[in-house]
């Protein structure tokens, strides 16, 4: 027993703390979150179990269809711009600008949005959107003598899918360059000697080889637009009324404006669902067991 | 989807004749990469015109230089009925927060990273699967379960315990990507320091650390930049003006309807935005590699 003990003190010891925090910070909350679902508390904090009067609420909430058809669009549309824009500026940085130095400059720009607070980054979008004539769009509108216009009033979902946009694509862009960076340069060579075009050579040579990029990326920008709410907040906070509201943005305003920390929850735990199914799917997928090799020593 | 820091330079070969059609690709390429990438750079640049100039003819051509928007670094903002508190507790907060939330995750990240890199004791396996799929968690999913764990520890609208939620949310990645690089020392080296008789923790720390410095450095930036820029934790957890942090300043400033200011937005947001800036422009080369390879070292 004493020489069990000090074999795993060790590494007891070391991971103590890692284990300490993720009890508290993950497993406890997952936890919570399932039995919250099923209670109604408020800011009073109170226990009242309802059974799954949540969840019928969810049911029969009116605004329940515009926000889960707000939720697929943004999804959608931001992740096909996001994988998109990432393919192209992955492509173009590396393979069609030849010089390492000036793709590393353009990609490093790409990278500004991304490294932004995103109080800052959406401060640069309201001010493009911005009702007054201040504002950049509305600018052009003036040049040819347009009235301002309200445009994160009249179109939300393009302003939060174009800002969210932007910042996925340099997920994307950094991915897949160094896929494209491990591609064998005689290849391409190859492709070239034997007379290749441009196009044919993105067809058949690049995209077979971004395969598992690709699917890795876009798996991955699923998961995290389908619980990422920070822009939205604070671009339309969700407004006007329901317009650009998705469900994880939902259920934080439902916890954190309204106190409904039940139900709140209970919206929750329905995107931690469908996450969790999705992360499964993700882990089949990409064999990621392989990377789980046991110690090199001992 | 390895790293390949090597890329030889390739220039397309053929005839003189055909030089020039084989040249439009290129060129048509650099466009659409220029193109693309300009609005982001004007942004930017708009950002900084904006904070030094009295105001901005049609949204973006800047009129008559002033210091006028930098006044908040020497007195303190009017907002709606009251007064901000001074940018400078703001800056403490901002700078106590990132600071407190890289030393810790470093710490824990580092002795965690060891024991799952080079340690065999039970459970091993299940805690790298864990630590892998928490990558990929919704935690922000989790902000009500969240609230009710810190409001039972007396942690809300306490810095420290959105720090620790913090550590908490990205431990998983920074002790995964730590692994990363004790991976990569030779083992090696490790005996050699057992075999003069040293025991495994003074190896571990005078032998193995100093080996994995520049990993470290790395991993320290990345927080301390992504604790500076944190908003959506400070905002629902943060409620009292002497804990306000930076991110919260500005998006109070922002969110105030009746005082759209640009100017004084802007100086504020590159104020904000200084040490990001400094950061990766000294280090974006290492933090690309980062935040593109880390979870991928096997």
């Amino acid at each position: 027993m004493g020489a069990f003990l000090s074999k795993w003190k060790l590494p007891a010891l070391m991971l103590g703390p890692f284990i300490v925090l993720i009890s508290l910070f993950f497993f406890l909350p997952v936890l919570l979150i399932g039995i919250l679902a099923f209670t109604n508390m408020d800011s009073a904090m109170r226990w009242d179990f309802n059974g799954v009067a949540n969840f019928l609420k969810f049911a029969t909430d009116p605004n329940i269809l515009l926000i889960l058809k707000n939720t697929v669009m943004y999804v959608g549309m931001t992740l096909l711009l996001n994988v998109l824009f990432g393919l192209a500026l992955g492509i173009l940085t590396t393979y069609f600008v030849q010089k390492e130095s000036i793709g590393l400059v353009f990609r490093t720009i790409w990278m500004l949005p991304r490294i932004s607070p995103p109080v800052v980054y959406i401060l640069l979008w309201l001010w493009f959107f911005d009702p007054s004539s201040y504002g950049v769009l509305n600018s052009f509108r003036a040049i040819f003598d347009m009235p301002p216009a309200e445009w994160l009033t009249t179109h939300p979902m393009t302003a939060v899918v174009l800002a969210n946009g932007l910042v996925g694509a340099s997920f994307g862009m950094i991915i897949f360059s160094s896929a494209i960076k491990s591609i064998p340069q005689d290849l391409f060579q190859a492709a070239r000697v034997d007379g290749a075009s441009q196009w044919s050579i993105i067809q058949d040579i690049i995209i077979p080889a971004l395969r598992w990029p690709l699917m890795f990326v876009t798996l991955w920008q699923f998961l995290s637009l389908l619980t990422s709410y920070e822009y939205i907040l604070l671009l339309t906070k969700g407004g006007p009324l329901f317009e650009s509201e998705v469900l994880a943005l939902y259920s934080y305003h439902k916890a954190f404006q309204n106190f409904e920390f039940g139900y709140g929850a209970a919206v929750s735990l329905i995107l931690v669902l469908i996450a969790l199914i999705f992360s499964f799917i993700m882990w089949k997928f990409f064999g990621m067991k392989k990377m789980l090799g046991s110690s090199r020593i001992e | 989807m390895e790293l390949s820091n090597e890329q030889k330079i390739t220039v397309p070969v053929g005839s003189t004749v055909s030089k020039w059609k084989k040249r439009i690709p290129y060129i048509i390429a650099y466009g659409v990469l220029g193109v693309c990438t300009l609005p982001i750079i004007l942004m930017y640049v708009w950002l900084l015109l904006s904070s030094f100039s009295e105001k901005m003819e049609y949204g973006f051509i800047p009129v008559n230089f002033t210091l006028e928007n930098w006044q908040f670094l020497w007195m303190n903002v009017e907002h709606g009925g009251g007064t901000l508190p001074s940018i400078w507790t703001a800056t403490w907060n901002s700078f106590v927060f990132s600071g407190t939330l890289t030393i810790l995750e470093v710490i824990i990240g580092v002795m965690a990273g060891y024991a799952l890199a080079r340690m065999e004791f039970p459970g091993r396996q299940a805690i790298m699967k864990m630590t892998l799929l928490l990558h990929a968690f919704p935690s922000v999913a989790l902000l009500i379960a969240v609230f009710y764990i810190l409001n039972f520890m007396g942690l809300f609208d306490s810095l420290w315990g959105v720090v620790l939620v913090k550590t908490a949310l990205q431990i998983p990645m920074t002790a995964w990507i730590i692994k990363g690089f004790f991976d990569d020392v030779s083992w090696d080296v490790e005996w050699a320091g057992l075999i003069d008789g040293c025991n495994r923790f003074k190896v571990w720390y005078s032998i193995v650390l100093p080996l994995i410095k520049p990993g470290i450095a790395a991993v320290s930036i990345f927080s301390f930049l992504s604790g500076w820029s944190e908003f959506l934790l400070l905002y629902t957890f943060i409620l009292s003006d002497e804990n306000v942090t930076l991110s919260s300043y500005l998006q109070k400033l922002i969110s105030d309807p009746n005082m759209v200011n640009y100017g004084l937005l802007s100086a504020v947001s590159l104020f904000y935005m200084l040490p990001v800036l400094i950061f990766f422009i000294f280090t974006q080369k290492s933090l690309m590699q980062v935040s593109a390879g880390g979870g991928k070292r096997v």
